[in-house]
């Protein structure tokens, strides 16, 4: 204690924190507003929301735990972090289903109310762990959340049952004020929710005060003192948390802007985790953009084909499975050659598999999984702020090059929240897209020599009309034709296209290190943050260890494989059984060894750096 | 664009039609470009969309735009056209198997949304372009390739299947009776919303005669009754015959004025826009009674796009300002 009685702040470069609890217990909630007033207070972070397909499982049980974890700190954040420094756990299940995450000497927050001999049965403990001594290598923060939420709460006039729902806000102001965070955008935050329930806004705001107040004034010994993590030395400019969602939503918008055209389609059908990209998109009809919510996935395709057919951007967005159905049509598209965006956001498979656990197992659907000849560029997202760029991309390549494109990205980007110093909108790209009007000398099937995109025509342009379809066209009139050499020719054309895209983006980089080495880490999509921060602390212990991340799958940048030469060693990270390995060995020819990891959970940083060292010790 | 007034001939391509000699999509055709024609209707503004099948080559063969794209979804890409430009003519060419087997789903949505599109339903009851198999409109005990003892499923009654749906229009025509067909394409084409065409269709090679029951020449006049809003329903020879609802049922049966106490005020009036009315009359087969041909139900309904995109122009008039867009919400300065 100080003299003024306030306790000496211990100082931590970063923190791992996990709120876990009943997916009815409010904890996305809980995690997203320490987020926010963490974010507000400048430290740099990663959110990591993991949470059961059911809705809300039965109380109390392991599979229906719902989990929020944040990493957050004065150094560059790019993961939701390996380790937990405090799990929250507010019953038994969250406890036995999160605690192998905490590191050893970690805080455990426990309600201790929770801890019921039924809920500890459900949980499969067959004695109280908060009192059998079995967390010993812990500490152990055993508390009533239940009965000082229910005092704090008790002048509210809510009902008894209203004020366990409180229980959340409790251990979100013990957690805000071991941070030594500000609560006013939580108390704005319930106002805002609870407009029309003043009861709740009041009885939600006296429970965070009432944890806050109960760090600020227990003796709880040293361990409880409170921690101090630092702002974070961001670039200047001005911030705001997003989420993959809200990133890919914006940068469809931005691509939208860029092309001048007056109208996005955006045909899709719900589905585990690529519907909240609907909802986003659904609020935005004052910029132009028109959702769709169709019969099934094959409409919602169709129903974005038919719009890009008539002159608009047509997007359409799914996950796996309804990928899978909108399969046949996006070979229309290729075939008819039409601008068309598909979103993937990847989850758990084969078949319905794990709705709400990340994945990038759709790497070969999306390169290869049509049918006949049938190439369109792939690209992939790397974090949330990424989505934006990359969605813009994915509008530029599928309107010049009159293709569709498919941009691959993954539940845990979908649902995940990082900083983003917002853009300055007037400085965005600008790609404005040309439609035919001119009907001297139109042929549907006219080429740009440079890109070879056909011109696109739309309906309503007097002097143009003409006929496509999904059957094979002489190469410029657009006529059926089953002529073998115009078959070959226009397999080749298309090919020709789609392989020409090398030449219009970035050559590859190396995201860390150098362009030669003992060893080049190759990953695409999420697994930027992990793999990123391994090769970073590898590289601090003296080993020749580059990071190489491909956000261009298909095609490849055409400086890849000579890059990839440069490494006596090459280790291709995956969530998957081995995709990216595979074509990168396939197409260039190189040693390539991938690391799979399909748990429905990202890399750990540890696991990675330990990969990289055990790949190089190997063969010293 | 256009001063001369277009004739039937400039609805039609430069492309060589390619269906089989005698085929009844050859007055379908014809009756189609006569429509466009009496209709006058901008080629630029006109777009045909079809699927898979044999009808759906049908947009080649018309001088508008035109988009063959896949089995059974001409429904939903004619729907992404008309919200990409709700301005647009759409007309879609769909056969049975294409529409109520693979593209059942897209057609039910599509009618009970009430997209503003004409929809023909090319029926000729069996697979043309697979070579023959039976299709959902086939009969009871079609002998097929697919089904050489005879087929055992429940055939599907487009009509019902489309009222049911909530269609707001429903039509039928028979592929040589042309000037029915051109007025109930015609009043299709009139009805803001929906309107679904079925098309009897005779496929010469595969179901050769398979409507011949009540398009025959000479059973056409007891066979068929061709309904018109506000007239009697009546048909056979100089309309002796008439339906009237069976007294103390909701079931209608064929009854001659004259005979057995019946007087011309009992045979039932045609009410378009009477769905109890529209749903029986499309369920009507012989040998007991005639085969409806002709407008059986028009009862317009706000459309899908109007009202969507009503909604757009009162959120476009909000403004739009895409970088408070991005900071909406928490931000802060460093």
């Amino acid at each position: 204690m100080t003299n003024n009685g306030s306790p000496v702040r211990e100082l931590r470069e970063s923190a791992v924190i996990r709120f876990a609890g009943d997916s009815g217990d409010g904890m996305q909630l809980t995690g997203t507003q320490f987020t926010v007033e963490s974010a507000l207070a400048g430290v740099d972070l990663a959110t990591f929301p993991d949470f059961p397909a059911e809705i809300r499982a039965p109380a109390g049980t392991t599979f229906g735990v719902s989990a929020f974890q944040i990493n957050f700190g004065s150094v560059d954040i790019q993961t939701a972090g390996d380790e937990l420094d405090v799990l929250v756990a507010m019953n038994p299940a969250a406890l036995t289903t999160n605690l192998r995450d905490l590191r050893l000497g970690g805080l455990i927050l426990a309600d201790s109310s929770a801890f019921t001999a039924r809920n500890l049965e459900k949980a499969n403990y067959a004695a109280n762990p908060l009192e059998d001594g079995s967390l010993a290598p812990y500490q152990l923060l055993s508390l009533d959340v239940t009965r000082l939420t229910q005092l704090a709460v008790a002048d509210s006039g809510i009902s008894s049952k209203e004020s366990l729902r409180c229980r959340n806000m409790w251990a979100l102001g013990l957690m805000l004020w071991m941070y030594d965070r500000d609560r006013t955008a939580t108390h704005e935050w319930l106002r805002q929710k609870f407009a029309k329930r003043p009861d709740l806004v009041r009885a939600n705001i006296a429970a965070l005060d009432a944890g806050h107040a109960y760090g600020e004034t227990a003796e709880l010994g040293r361990t409880m003192s409170g921690f101090r993590v630092r702002r974070a030395d961001l670039e200047p400019g001005r911030y705001r948390t997003v989420t993959g969602t809200d990133a890919l939503a914006w940068g469809l918008l931005a691509g939208l802007r860029a092309t001048g055209l007056p109208r996005l389609v955006f045909g899709s059908y719900p589905i585990t985790p690529a519907s909240p990209l609907l909802h986003t998109l659904a609020k935005l009809r004052n910029f132009g953009v028109v959702t769709f919510q169709a019969e099934d996935e094959i409409a919602a395709v169709c129903s974005a084909i038919g719009a890009s057919y008539a002159g608009a951007l047509g997007v359409t967005s799914s996950s796996g499975p309804g990928i899978a159905l909108k399969t046949e049509a996006i070979g229309l598209a290729i075939s008819a050659e039409l601008p068309l965006v598909v979103v993937n956001s990847q989850r758990g498979g084969p078949s319905t598999g794990l709705p709400t656990k990340t994945e990038q197992s759709d790497l070969f659907q999306a390169v290869y999984g049509r049918n006949g000849d049938a190439p369109l560029p792939v690209i992939a997202t790397a974090t949330p702020s990424d989505c934006f760029e990359v969605a813009i991309e994915a509008v530029r390549l599928a309107t010049k090059y009159m293709t569709p494109v498919m941009l691959l990205t993954d539940g845990y980007l979908a649902n995940a929240a990082e900083p983003w110093r917002l853009p300055d909108v007037a400085s965005l790209p600008s790609f404005p897209v040309a439609r035919r009007t001119a009907p001297t000398g139109f042929q549907p099937f006219l080429r740009d020599p440079e890109t070879l995109a056909r011109v696109w025509a739309v309906p309503g342009t007097p002097g143009l009309e003409h006929r496509i379809g999904g059957l094979e066209k002489s190469a410029t009139s657009g006529h059926i034709s089953y002529d073998a050499e115009n078959h070959q020719r226009m397999t080749d054309l298309r090919a020709g296209k789609i392989n020409g895209i090398a030449r219009d983006i970035p050559l590859q980089d190396v995201a860390l290190g150098e362009t030669t080495g003992d060893l080049a880490v190759v990953g695409w999509g999420s697994t930027w943050g992990p793999i990123n921060q391994a090769v970073a602390r590898v590289r601090r212990d003296g080993l020749s260890v580059s990071h190489i991340h491909i956000r261009y799958l298909h095609p490849f940048p055409t400086n890849l494989g000579e890059l990839l030469r440069g490494f006596r060693q090459i280790l291709v990270p995956e969530m998957n059984t081995g995709q990216l390995v595979t074509i990168l060995r396939s197409t260039y020819l190189v040693p390539a060894e991938g690391l799979d990891k399909v748990t429905g959970k990202p890399f750990l940083i540890s696991e990675l750096r330990a990969a990289i060292r055990a790949r190089l010790e190997a063969t010293v | 664009m256009t001063t001369t007034p277009l004739t039937v001939k400039d609805y039609a391509s430069n492309q060589e039609v390619r269906w089989c000699p005698g085929c009844g999509d050859y007055a379908i055709l014809k009756a189609v470009t006569k429509t466009l024609a009496d209709l006058q209707l901008p080629r630029e503004q006109t777009v045909f969309v079809s699927g898979i099948g044999c009808a759906s080559r049908f947009p080649y063969y018309v001088s508008t735009y035109g988009f063959h794209t896949i089995h059974g979804r001409a429904p939903a890409i004619a729907t992404g056209i008309k919200l990409a430009n709700p301005a647009l003519d759409i007309w879609v060419v769909m056969g049975d198997g294409d529409s109520l087997s693979i593209g059942g789903n897209h057609t039910m949505h599509v009618l009970r949304r009430n997209v503003d599109l004409t929809l023909l339903l090319f029926n000729n009851e069996i697979y043309g372009l697979t070579k023959g198999q039976a299709s959902p409109t086939s009969r009871q005990g079609t002998r097929s390739p697919s089904t050489p003892r005879g087929s055992i499923d429940t055939p599907i009654a487009p009509g019902a299947f489309a009222l049911g749906a909530g269609a707001r229009f429903f039509a039928r025509g028979v592929d040589v009776q042309q000037a029915q067909l051109v007025d109930a394409m015609t009043r299709a084409h009139a009805h803001r919303g929906a309107a679904l065409v079925e098309i009897f269709q005779n496929c010469v090679v595969f179901n050769d005669g398979v409507f011949d029951e009540f398009t025959a020449r000479p059973v056409v006049d007891d066979n068929q009754l061709y309904v018109r809003h506000g007239q009697p329903l009546r048909f056979g020879k100089g309309g002796v015959r008439g339906l009237r609802v069976r007294p103390g049922t909701l079931t209608l049966e064929v009854v001659t004025p004259g005979e057995d106490g019946v007087t011309d005020d009992d045979i039932l009036v045609h009410d378009e826009k009477d769905l109890t009315l529209a749903q029986m009359l499309v369920q009507l087969k012989p040998p007991v009674f005639p085969v409806a041909v002709g407008v059986i139900y028009d009862h317009p309904a706000p459309t899908y796009e109007a009202e969507l995109m009503a909604e757009v122009e009162r959120e476009l008039a909000h403004g739009h300002d895409f970088a408070a867009l991005l900071a909406s919400g928490q931000t802060w300065e460093r």
